[in-house]
């Protein structure tokens, strides 16, 4: 449990907070375990917060659920009591008028006011077809948007039934759609072992998890292993599913291409060297209705880049934003909190989230009555087990050598290895100059999922090292109607009175991309 | 001979000197179009042009973007001839267009004036509240990286050499010619240089000791998501873009060029600020060309905006490109400033720049763009 103040002190401070005169304000975007954290915290110092998500749902994806909660689907989630005591709180919160919380609010931009504060602009989308745009004036500002998987382009990764991990976990969790039958498991990280035991539990065949990584990593970084207990339990509790249903789980393994017409078949397997490249003659290919691959976490850094806070790269080759001890961001006033400041999971988010909305607090001329210092040795401890977990699981160059000219590479576009030859051919450099002369990137997804390898391709063929942030610097956070963004300009149009441009091939909805965060 | 600047102006130098038979190396220190060349729209307009020097410039350009689109093969670089549509938005304004393309008709620009009617016979989603404009057939389109990059792709082919992440720091000469440029990887011998650095024109001119004013304007371009072919034929835009244009505001323009580009999507452009180097989006700016979009077509209100992109224009205090020999440095040559227009002058920059050097009569009086008229005046 994370917080420290009993229920009735909880309480006297919301109610503190709705009667208080001025109160000063605080925007939370994202309302995953960071951001739930960090308004329930920041709401019970006396703060007025907002708090916005583009999802159905709080939870963000670690706790994504179906309409009937996270208990209808307990044995999928984990620290369902953490989320219990959250959702509890924040509700008695949102009942005092001390949150307002705004679900289904897509963050399309940030703007930084002349007194330092921020206002949040966002797409409400509570009625898909009527869109409108609400604007959050804070003093304060809480970025707590998490990140989506990672994806590395593999010939064949393009066919049906090739996933993200996870996207398999949300189905799993979000609509209680189980892929397979028979579902194999692939990439890097300690995010494979949830999802193949969840998929395993509902009645999938896994056929295996191929982790391209090898544990023996972690026996050079033993302290930070022991930082963190419960993750070591959290494996070896996999580890006993996995037994009891029969996964092999081989490590040093990864899939090199996908076969199928219509939809994936089959995928063939290769080992790694210790150094992370394809051995020779080590492939096999196996049948498969499903391929769940994964290759870490990207984090959503388009809203912090917005916000002209400063990133840097980690070592599993996420933007990240860097944070002092209290999660400030080099303006005082921003905070961020979860996987944003590098991928570390769920327990790190929250703990990351109260110290957010504590300083947060605190930077408002409140006192908080949250933990903050045993918060913060949590949140210590985790970041050490984090970022030892970013050099055992890197992304093995493996995949650089395994592409064929004709592998999309910009699934959107339809940009292929060659093309991105070509372009390198021409005079491009990095990813910016790539995309201009190919066009990887330019597409619906704007480079969220393409832009990693795309960087990565140019840069191995260049013999240089990749960009990473330049890339994920996005004005436009999420695509939004241009009526909706001309209206606080020069031209009110309500948005249904218009003729529609008739459009042949229908763009996805945006909340199909969040499936993927 | 070096050429600083792989941009569209670069590559439009590199391309007429190797066809005239110069020896030619190209150096940036970023990538091809890494400049305001991959920031910028590729519209080639005649239509927002008056009487004077740039028009002589353009028209010169169009008929050479012509003949290289028959070279290289126009799709390679997406040119398309689809002509502007500038419309008005009162009847008033209407009369004084229709006099403008007049005038403009005298001086070889084809154009014909259409009513409203007219208008949604070439425009079926424009505005039904507007009065009516004028249609300029001359008016075209690139991709300006790839054009850029074709460019560079045939003068390659004719021997010149691309030296990218190379940055040039400094000039050498000799009994007050040029003999080289330095550079962060050693000395390149050449006994002509041209500064093709665009934006950075001025800064690359005064490490050569021989400084030219240029200055930034910054622009932002919206990109919506891809529309079906066909619902956005033209270039379009309104009149009051030709005043902006010439303008010398310093503060925040917009008007806007609405237009589809091959892989469908709706480009809308541009603002002009003078805030130098400053990138951060800003979201009124966002709002206001959005808001331009969506007054000419009404329904372009439901699609999405997918991206911002932007940069910085390079421009001279009198709003013409530089051009020609440098009066205090034997071979040096400038060709840079070509503010929002560079795309399109490219070609007759390119061509002029090559003629100067092998004393080639000129397609173009040289005369006004002549940097030397600059002397003396502060950046
Ligand atoms: C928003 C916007 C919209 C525009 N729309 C249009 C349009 O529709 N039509 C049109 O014609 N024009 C348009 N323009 C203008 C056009 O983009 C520019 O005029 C043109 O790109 C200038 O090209 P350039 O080659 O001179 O400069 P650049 O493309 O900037 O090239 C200069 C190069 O020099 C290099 N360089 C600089 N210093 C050094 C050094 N010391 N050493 C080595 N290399 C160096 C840089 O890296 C750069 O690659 C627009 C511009 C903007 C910003």
């Amino acid at each position: 449990m994370i917080s420290s103040a009993d229920g009735a002190q909880q309480a006297a401070a919301v109610t503190a907070a709705v009667t208080a005169q001025a109160r000063p304000g605080l925007a939370v975007v994202g309302a995953g375990p960071a951001g739930l954290a960090a308004a329930v915290t920041a709401a019970e110092s006396g703060m007025a917060v907002t708090v916005v998500d583009a999802g159905l749902r709080i939870g963000g994806q670690y706790w994504r659920h179906g309409a009937a909660g996270v208990a209808a689907d307990a044995d999928l989630h984990h620290d369902r009591a953490v989320f219990a005591d959250l959702s509890a709180r924040l509700d008695r919160a949102v009942a005092a008028g001390s949150v307002r919380l705004l679900l289904q609010h897509q963050v399309w931009a940030l703007t930084r006011e002349g007194d330092g504060g921020t206002t949040v602009l966002a797409v409400d989308r509570t009625d898909p077809a009527r869109p409108t745009e609400i604007r959050v004036a804070a003093n304060h500002l809480v970025l707590a948007v998490g990140a989506y998987d990672r994806q590395l382009p593999f010939p064949g990764w393009d066919l049906p039934g090739v996933m993200t991990v996870g996207a398999a976990q949300a189905l799993l969790k979000g609509s209680g759609v189980v892929v397979g039958p028979r579902v194999l498991v692939a990439g890097t990280g300690p995010f494979l072992l949830p999802v193949a035991a969840g998929l395993a539990a509902r009645g999938a065949t896994v056929v295996g998890v191929h982790e391209a990584a090898h544990p023996a990593g972690w026996l050079r970084r033993l302290p930070a292993l022991g930082a963190a207990p419960t993750k070591v339990a959290e494996a070896a509790g996999y580890a006993a599913v996995f037994a009891r249903h029969r996964i092999p789980l081989r490590h040093r393994s990864v899939v090199v291409r996908a076969h199928g017409t219509d939809r994936v078949t089959a995928v063939t397997l290769a080992r790694l060297s210790s150094r992370g490249r394809v051995r020779p003659g080590t492939r096999r290919t196996v049948p498969v209705d499903v391929l769940a691959v994964g290759y870490g976490f990207t984090a959503q850094s388009e809203l912090p880049l917005q916000a002209a806070c400063a990133v840097r790269v980690t070592p599993d080759g996420t933007v990240a934003v860097t944070v002092d001890d209290e999660q400030r961001t080099n303006n005082p006033r921003v905070l961020a909190a979860g996987e944003i400041t590098g991928v570390g999971g769920a327990q790190l988010a929250v703990a990351e989230g109260l110290l957010a909305g504590a300083a947060a607090a605190r930077s408002a001329g409140l006192r908080s009555h949250a933990d903050v210092a045993r918060a913060r040795a949590r949140r210590d401890r985790l970041r050490r087990f984090a970022t030892a977990m970013h050099q055992v699981y890197p992304v093995p160059p493996a995949w650089l050598s395994q592409l064929d000219g004709d592998t999309v590479v910009c699934r959107c576009e339809e940009v292929t290895v060659a093309d991105i030859d070509d372009a390198i051919r021409l005079g491009a450099r990095d990813g910016r100059t790539v995309k201009l002369l190919s066009r990887s990137g330019m597409g619906w997804c704007q480079g969220r999922e393409c832009g990693y390898a795309t960087s990565c391709l140019t840069a191995h063929r260049l013999g240089t090292e990749p960009d990473l942030a330049a890339g994920a610097d996005r004005p436009v956070a999420t695509p939004v109607p241009l009526g909706l963004v001309a209206r606080g300009g020069l031209h009110p149009a309500p948005a249904d009175a218009l003729p529609r441009i008739p459009n042949p091939n229908p763009i996805p909805d945006p909340n199909s991309l969040e499936e993927h965060r | 001979m070096a050429i600083v600047g792989a941009g569209v102006v670069g590559a439009a130098c590199a391309y007429f000197a190797t066809a005239a038979g110069l020896d030619v190396t190209v150096l940036d220190r970023r990538a091809v179009a890494a400049g305001t060349t991959g920031a910028g729209e590729g519209n080639l307009l005649l239509s927002d042009k008056e009487a004077g020097p740039e028009l002589d410039l353009a028209l010169r350009s169009s008929r050479l973007w012509s003949e290289i689109g028959e070279d290289l093969g126009g799709a390679t670089f997406e040119l398309e001839r689809k002509g502007g549509v500038v419309v008005a938005s009162t009847p008033d304004g209407l009369a004084a267009l229709v006099e403008f393309a007049a005038e403009q008709r005298t001086l070889g620009v084809e154009s014909q004036p259409v009513d409203a009617t007219g208008l949604r016979r070439l425009e079926p989603w424009i505005s039904p509240e507007l009065p009516g404009g004028v249609l300029y057939p001359g008016d075209m389109q690139v991709q300006p990286a790839l054009a850029a990059a074709r460019l560079l792709e045939r003068a390659r082919r004719r021997g010149a050499r691309l030296e990218l992440g190379v940055e040039v720091t400094g000039l050498r000469t000799h009994g007050g010619t040029v003999t080289g440029v330095e550079t962060d990887g050693g000395t390149v011998a050449a006994d002509v240089v041209v500064n093709a650095a665009g934006t950075w024109g001025g800064e690359l001119s005064a490490r050569f000791g021989a400084p030219v004013p240029i200055l930034p304007r910054r622009g932002f371009i919206l990109v919506t998501a891809p529309l079906p072919e066909g619902a956005i034929r033209h270039k379009v835009y309104s009149a009051d873009y030709v005043a902006n244009v010439a303008s010398d505001n310093e503060g925040l323009e917009s008007s806007c060029v609405v237009e589809g580009t091959r892989a469908g999507t709706v480009l809308i452009g541009a603002s002009r600020e003078r805030v130098g180097f400053d990138r951060t989006v800003s979201v009124p700016i966002v709002r206001r060309l959005a808001g331009h979009a969506v007054t000419l077509f009404p329904a372009l209100a439901s699609v999405d905006l997918l991206r911002v992109y932007g940069g910085f224009r390079p421009y001279c205090p009198d709003h013409l490109p530089a051009i020609g020999f440098d009066g205090r440095i034997g071979g040096l040559l400038h060709a840079c400033g070509h503010e929002g227009a560079g795309i399109g002058l490219a070609p007759a920059t390119g061509e002029l720049v090559t003629q100067l050097i092998t004393g080639a009569p000129t397609s173009v009086d040289a005369a006004a763009f002549s940097p030397d008229r600059l002397l003396g005046v502060a950046a």
